[in-house]
C-alpha cells in the first residue's frame, strides 16, 4: 500500500488534491483501490489541515489515519517540521512548495506555476509535483480525476497546472 | 456506474434511487452531507420529493411518520443527540408500524461534548423497536439504502429501519462506489404500496389508545414482525444479488472463523482492520477469526452461536459502554451464547470511544489477551489513566 499525508492550511484544497489522486488512482480498472479522507473535525480558514489517500492493489481495510507515510506533500512551507521525517516510511519523501532547497525534503515551487497560471491556490500544482517526483498515477488519470470531479470553469486550468508541474520537476 | 464518493454520498445516491416521495431532516455533523445532497437533488429536479425543512430532529422524525402515515416511502436522517432528541419519535414510528428508513451518522454522545464516531447513539435506543444495520464501506451503505425499503416495507414486516454509518471514517471517507441504474433500482424496489394509511375512501382508526386488555397484543405483533424481518433480509439480498452482482451475508458476516480458537465480534468499519490483523496473525500460526455484526435488531442469536461454537473463547469489541453492566453489543452476544449452551469465556473490549482511534497494536492486544484470558469488561488503552 502507499500512503500519502498531505499537509496544508483550511481553504489551500489539501483535501481536494487527497480526493482527485484517490479518484484518479481507483478508476485505473479493477485491481486499483483507493481512500482519501480529511482530518476530521471542524474546518477553520487558515488552521493546519491534514489529509489522507490511500492506494492498494486490494481493498483497503485500514481505515484510520497514516502513521508511516510514503509520500508527505506540504502546501504550506511554515507547515514544515524536522519531527515529519519520523513519519516516512523507508526511502519515503517530503514534498514541500518552496523556494528554498533543503537536505531533506524535495523543494519544489509551486507557488511560481499558480502564479503563472494565475491559480488562486496551489493543491492541483502539487498533485503535479507528487506524480512527477513518484508516479503513483499519471497524468492521464488525473485530467480524468480533474473533469469528473471539478466544475467546468476551472477543468483547463488545473490540468495544465498537473502538466507544468511534471514538466518541471522533470527538467 | 463507478463514482468517487464518500458513505454519506453514497447513501444520498442509495436514497434517490429508492425514489422516497417525502424527506424532512435537520442537519448534525457528521450526517449533514446526506441531507445536503438529497436537497440539492430535489432542487436540481433529479429526485422527484418534497423534503421538509424543520426545525428539530424531533419535528423530522414527526413528520417523516406523518407523511408515511398518508402512504408515501419517506426518508429521514440524524446522528448523536439528534437521534436522542427523537427518541421519543422512535417508538411512534414503530408502534405505528411505519416503514421509515433513517440513516444515522453513529457519533459520540454529551458529555463530555464531543462530534466523533462512537455507537453509543444508537446502541442505547435499541429496544424502540426499529431494525438496525451496521454498514461497513460505503458501498455497503448504498446498498443497504435500497434493502433497507424492500426490508422495512414487506407487509408482514412495517417496521421503520435504521441504517447506521460510523461518523467520519465511514461517512467522510471518499472511495470508489458502484452506483446502480435507475431501472435496475426500479426492478429491486417495488412501489410502496400499504393499506397502513390516511384513505377518504376507508377510513379508519390510526395511531390509537390501546389499554392493558390489549396493549400487550400490539406489542406481541412488534417483536413478530420484527423476527419476521430476518427472512425478508436474506430475501432482498437474494433479489439484491440477482439484480446487481452483489452478495450479502443476512445478519452477520463470518472471517476464517470455522476453525478458529479464539474469534473476535465486532460491527462498523473497525472489522476491516480486525480482519487484517486475523490475517497477519494466521500467518504466524494463530488460529483467529472475525464475525461482524450486520444487524443488531433482528439480533443474530443463532447465527453467532453457529459462528463461535468451535471457538475456545470470544472477545466483543465495540465502541459502546452501558455504564454499570457492559457493552451492549456484548451483553447481547452473551445472551446468544448462553441460548445455544455455549459456555466459552467472553470477553468485552471498549474502545473508540469519542472518536478514538482502534489501532493494529489495539486489536493484536485484544487477541493476545482472549487467549491468555482477561478481565470481563477491559477499556482498551487505558493504561495509567485508572
Amino acid at each position: 500500500m502507499k500512503e500519502i499525508l498531505w499537509l496544508g492550511r483550511g481553504g489551500q484544497g489539501a483535501f481536494t488534491a487527497a480526493k482527485l489522486l484517490g479518484a484518479a488512482y481507483a478508476a485505473k480498472g479493477e485491481v486499483a483501490y483507493s481512500l482519501a479522507f480529511p482530518s476530521f473535525g471542524p474546518e477553520r480558514r487558515g488552521a493546519p489541515v491534514r489529509a489522507f489517500t490511500k492506494l492498494d492493489s486490494k481493498p483497503i481495510l485500514d481505515r484510520s489515519e497514516t502513521v508511516l507515510a510514503d509520500y508527505i506533500v506540504i502546501l504550506d512551507e511554515t507547515l514544515y517540521a524536522p519531527s515529519l521525517q519520523d513519519g516516512l516510511k523507508q526511502g519515503g519523501k517530503i514534498i514541500v512548495n518552496t523556494k528554498k532547497e533543503g537536505p531533506d525534503w524535495t523543494a519544489f515551487d509551486g507557488d511560481a506555476i499558480a502564479k503563472e497560471l494565475r491559480l488562486p491556490v496551489v493543491n492541483t500544482v502539487m498533485l503535479g509535483a507528487l506524480s512527477g517526483v513518484s508516479d503513483v498515477v499519471g497524468i492521464k488519470d488525473l485530467e480524468a480525476a480533474i473533469d469528473a470531479h471539478l466544475a467546468p470553469r476551472i477543468r483547463e486550468k488545473n490540468r495544465l497546472a498537473i502538466a507544468r508541474a511534471i514538466e518541471e520537476v522533470r527538467r | 456506474m463507478k463514482q468517487y464518493l464518500s458513505g454519506d454520498e453514497a447513501f444520498a445516491a442509495g436514497i434517490r434511487l429508492a425514489r422516497p416521495e417525502v424527506i424532512s431532516a435537520y442537519p448534525i455533523t457528521p450526517q449533514t452531507i446526506v441531507v445536503e445532497r438529497l436537497s440539492d437533488m430535489v432542487e436540481d429536479g433529479s429526485l422527484d420529493a418534497e423534503f421538509i425543512h424543520v426545525e428539530s430532529e424531533h419535528s423530522a422524525l414527526s413528520c417523516a411518520i406523518g407523511a408515511s402515515a398518508a402512504g408515501v416511502r419517506t426518508f429521514t436522517a440524524t446522528s448523536s443527540q439528534g437521534l436522542l432528541y427523537m427518541a421519543e419519535g422512535l417508538v411512534y414510528a414503530s408502534g405505528g408500524r411505519f416503514p421509515i428508513v433513517m440513516m444515522n451518522a453513529n457519533r459520540s454522545t454529551a458529555l463530555p461534548w464531543n462530534i466523533y464516531g462512537d455507537q453509543r447513539d444508537s446502541l442505547a435506543l435499541l429496544d424502540t423497536g426499529w431494525i438496525q444495520a451496521y454498514a461497513q464501506d460505503a458501498q455497503e451503505a448504498l446498498d443497504l439504502a435500497l434493502m433497507s425499503y424492500y426490508i422495512a416495507e414487506k407487509e408482514d414486516v412495517s417496521t421503520p429501519f435504521m441504517v447506521n454509518l460510523d461518523g467520519f471514517i465511514l461517512t467522510h471517507t471518499y472511495e470508489e462506489v458502484d452506483v446502480p441504474e435507475q431501472a435496475d433500482a426500479d426492478a429491486f424496489l417495488p412501489r410502496y404500496e400499504t393499506e397502513n394509511c390516511f384513505d377518504l375512501e376507508h377510513p379508519k382508526n390510526m395511531a390509537f389508545s390501546a389499554g392493558p386488555d390489549t396493549n400487550y397484543i400490539f406489542k406481541y405483533k412488534e417483536h413478530a414482525a420484527l423476527l419476521r424481518a430476518v427472512p425478508a433480509i436474506y430475501e432482498a439480498e437474494a433479489r439484491f444479488a440477482k439484480i446487481f452482482g452483489r452478495r450479502y451475508t443476512g445478519l452477520i458476516e463470518t472471517y476464517r472463523t470455522e476453525d478458529a480458537d479464539q474469534i473476535l465480534i465486532t460491527l462498523g468499519t473497525i472489522a476491516g482492520l480486525s480482519r487484517e490483523i486475523a490475517d497477519e496473525l494466521r500467518a504466524q500460526g494463530k488460529k483467529v477469526g472475525v464475525v461482524r455484526i450486520r444487524y443488531m435488531r433482528p439480533f443474530p442469536t443463532q447465527e453467532i452461536a453457529d459462528a463461535v461454537k468451535g471457538a475456545k473463547a470470544v472477545a466483543v469489541l465495540e465502541k459502546d459502554i452501558s455504564f454499570g453492566a457492559a457493552g451492549t453489543v456484548f451483553t447481547n452476544v452473551t445472551s446468544a451464547l448462553q441460548a445455544a449452551g455455549i459456555g466459552i469465556p467472553a470477553y468485552n473490549f471498549i474502545g473508540g470511544l469519542g472518536g478514538r482511534n482502534i489501532s493494529h497494536k489495539d486489536i493484536e492486544q485484544i487477541f493476545a489477551l482472549t487467549e491468555r484470558g482477561t478481565e470481563r469488561v477491559t477499556f482498551i488503552g487505558l493504561e495509567g489513566e485508572r
